[in-house]
């Protein structure tokens, strides 16, 4: 399938304790309006269920919205993910994530991290491609 | 109310017209080429002049004068010319030792009095070692019993100085600096500050920062912290009503007073209905707001909100008290505002929107530090925040005049219409059965997520321009990064460990009697829950088991999934 008529399947949600949502619902919105099937959750997720909800959708993508320091436990998710068969669903995360901290998350496996003053358009197309890769390594296995 | 915005004023007015006026007119309309539709971010047009037939200089009640009902001009007769504002920074970070020594040199850097911004594990209503240790004190100070709470405020004189804690509902930070006040041997009715969080309506509405309890049990634990800061704790304003964060959410401006503005009639209607008379709480009254960049825009809102406040508590409220009338407000600059490209322009940025305060009439500032879209402020940008006020205070003459803008036919006809924009919405949340309905039935989080989405697209697009993100973009310069702080990981590991040992050697059973109490009185309609939680408090209860006590009793209260 070309990546062009596929239609990603994207969970966009939140972990850790801050609860600063206008950008997770901003995007959710966005992504949504952009012809994705997107699944959305409120602020304040256990990592465990982040993993269940992944499993049970069937998720492309998750988008994590970090706006005060939470993105520090990403590296947990990863690991999570990894260990419940889910290490090919590309990771994104968004908001304030500090120059040095980027690289941290790079290297636990997260694909890209959007910083303030993101386009949605550039958002919606980096998500686009991302799945179809997940698509077609899916495919390819 | 309902008027439209954009109901035409004096430069389409009827009867002849000034020559000279016609004469710009036909000049403006031959220079400008086309010309550019302008909306302020309350959705108001804006023309490219303003003259006296704009607004109605004669409108004395309206406009006034300082001091005096209803109050556009300011709240004080004296206003900026006699006391300034309060210059209070909020910090929090690390252990309370950590704090400490933070707030020691903000305070010797010309602040005036204290804030304290807990981690967000205390406003999750957890406790340190409910926690993920990675998150520990990376945004606030891990305050989790009242002797943190001593520890943290070192040094401080709690019957002098005036004390801002972020502090949301059931407000175990107010109790904990109560029971070291107890401690200390300072006098209750000397403590004086705000519960900065008090607002839960906000914190459905829009910043789901916070440990909430279920919408009625919410509502009631507010009403009981109101009745008991009343009677006990007689200079402390137990109810900060929160602008702040609908418009960081999205809200328009003239959308957040207006949602304000309804919350603090909501709240102002539940105390009168448990049969306290209006005069003895209004005063205490504050409210918090964001201040955007959207300069003219944004003191025309603070003139407006004074006017629509002094009419409300009088004429609905019944408040016979001119203290009551007051609008009083603490401002916060707009952290959405700032950005992550060319960090350094921030400084800038905070600098207009503090100004926008300042002429606006606050009494309580915020700057924020430059640092804010890249990390939890650094104590050098924090540092350049606080200059940036005794900048604008003591060197750039804008505190000689009284309400400086008053008169302007700009702001004068502008405040005109924001107010009548507010009002407008204040009309919808009347229409929908007032702000707790509105709230409940999901109303106000849709307006403010269609608002978000709406501006966003405008930046998209380049309508507004954000310089450094759709316009003037530059290659990076990272030097001017600050550093990132974090908490001593050592020190935060012997914090917890002490906190084990504290919970150890508690005595029990006081503990346990304590929290049983707590449970009680949540269930009985004539106790008070807050005075139950100032007594746990000094028995040696923890944060956390205080909120999971009136989680059980009282339910939390979920976020709802609005997209």
């Amino acid at each position: 399938m070309s990546s062009s008529n596929l239609i990603p399947k994207v969970l966009v949600t939140k972990i850790g304790f801050d609860g600063h949502d206008r950008g997770s619902r901003v995007v959710a919105a966005a992504l949504r309006d952009a012809g994705m099937e997107v699944i959305y959750t409120p602020p304040w997720q256990e990592i465990a269920a982040v993993v269940k909800l992944a499993t049970e959708e069937d998720v492309d993508v998750i988008g994590i919205s970090s706006l005060a320091t939470d993105h520090l436990i990403v590296p947990k998710l990863m690991q999570a993910l990894r260990e419940a068969g889910l290490g090919d669903v590309a990771v994104i995360v968004g908001g304030i994530v500090p120059d040095e901290d980027e690289q941290l998350l790079l290297e636990a496996g997260v694909a890209r991290v959007f910083h303030p003053g993101s386009s949605l358009p550039s958002i919606a197309a980096a998500v686009r491609e991302l799945a179809a890769g997940v698509r077609a390594r899916r495919t390819t296995v | 109310m309902n008027k439209p915005v954009d109901a035409p004023l004096g430069l389409q007015g009827a009867g002849p017209e000034d020559p000279a006026l016609a004469h710009w007119r036909g000049e403006y309309a031959s220079q400008i080429g086309t010309d550019r539709p302008v909306h302020n971010r309350s959705g108001i047009p804006i023309r490219p002049l303003y003259t006296a037939a704009d607004w109605n200089p004669a409108r004395e009640s309206a406009t006034g004068l300082p001091g005096q009902a209803p109050y556009t001009r300011g709240i004080y007769a004296t206003m900026h010319r006699g006391r300034t504002w309060t210059q209070r920074q909020l910090i929090g970070l690390g252990t309370p030792a950590e704090y400490n020594a933070r707030l020691q040199g903000v305070l010797g850097a010309g602040a005036t009095a204290v804030s304290l911004i807990p981690c967000n594990s205390v406003f999750r209503g957890v406790d340190m070692d409910e926690s993920h240790f990675e998150l520990l004190g990376t945004c606030g100070t891990v305050v989790n019993t009242a002797e943190h709470m001593d520890r943290a405020l070192q040094g401080v004189d709690l019957a002098q100085t005036s004390c801002a804690l972020n502090d949301p509902s059931p407000f175990t930070l107010l109790a904990f600096m109560l029971a070291a006040a107890r401690k200390r041997g300072t006098d209750w009715r000397q403590v004086s500050g705000t519960s900065n969080q008090s607002d839960y309506i906000s914190h459905y509405v829009a910043n789901h920062m916070f440990f909430r309890l279920a919408l009625p049990g919410a509502r009631r634990v507010l009403a009981d912290h109101i009745d008991f800061c009343n009677r006990f704790v007689p200079k402390w304003n137990p109810m900060s009503v929160v602008g702040q964060h609908m418009q960081q959410a999205g809200a328009t401006p003239a959308e957040a007073v207006a949602f304000t503005l309804s919350t603090a009639i909501q709240n102002a209607e539940d105390c009168i209905a448990r049969g306290m008379d209006p005069d003895t709480f209004l005063p205490r009254f504050t409210f918090f707001f964001d201040i955007s960049i959207s300069f003219f825009e944004e003191i025309a809102k603070f003139r407006a909100a004074r006017r629509i406040w002094a009419k409300v508590t009088r004429e609905r409220l019944g408040a016979k008290d001119p203290r009551s009338w007051r609008f009083k407000f603490h401002g916060q600059t707009s952290g959405v505002d700032l950005t992550r490209q060319q960090p350094l322009n921030n400084v800038a940025r905070v600098a207009v929107q503090a100004m926008a305060g300042i002429f606006g009439g606050l009494q309580s500032l915020h700057t924020d530090a430059y640092d804010e879209a890249l990390s939890c402020p650094s104590e050098f940008g924090a540092r350049i925040a606080v200059a940036t006020q005794n900048i604008l205070r003591e060197e750039a003459h804008l505190t000689d005049v009284i309400d400086p803008l008053g008169g302007s036919h700009y702001v004068e006809a502008l405040t005109d219409q924001m107010q009548a924009e507010i009002e407008r919405v204040m009309g919808l949340v009347q229409e929908a059965g007032g702000m707790y309905k509105a709230v409940e039935s999901g109303l106000v989080q849709r307006m403010i997520g269609e608002s978000a989405r709406h501006f966003q697209a405008q930046v998209d697009r380049g309508e507004q321009t954000v310089v450094g993100v759709n316009a003037y973009q530059v290659d990076e310069d990272r030097s001017a990064r600050p550093v990132n702080a974090r908490p001593d990981p050592a020190a935060m590991r012997a914090h917890v460990a002490a906190f084990a040992a504290f919970k150890a050697a508690r005595p029990a059973a006081e503990v346990q009697r304590a929290l049983d109490a707590l449970a009680r009185a949540a269930g009985a309609a004539r106790d008070n829950v807050f005075g139950r939680v100032v007594e746990a408090a000094e028995a040696g209860c923890t944060h956390g088991e205080i909120c999971a006590t009136l989680r059980r009793e009282l339910g939390f209260g979920h976020v709802q999934a609005l997209v």
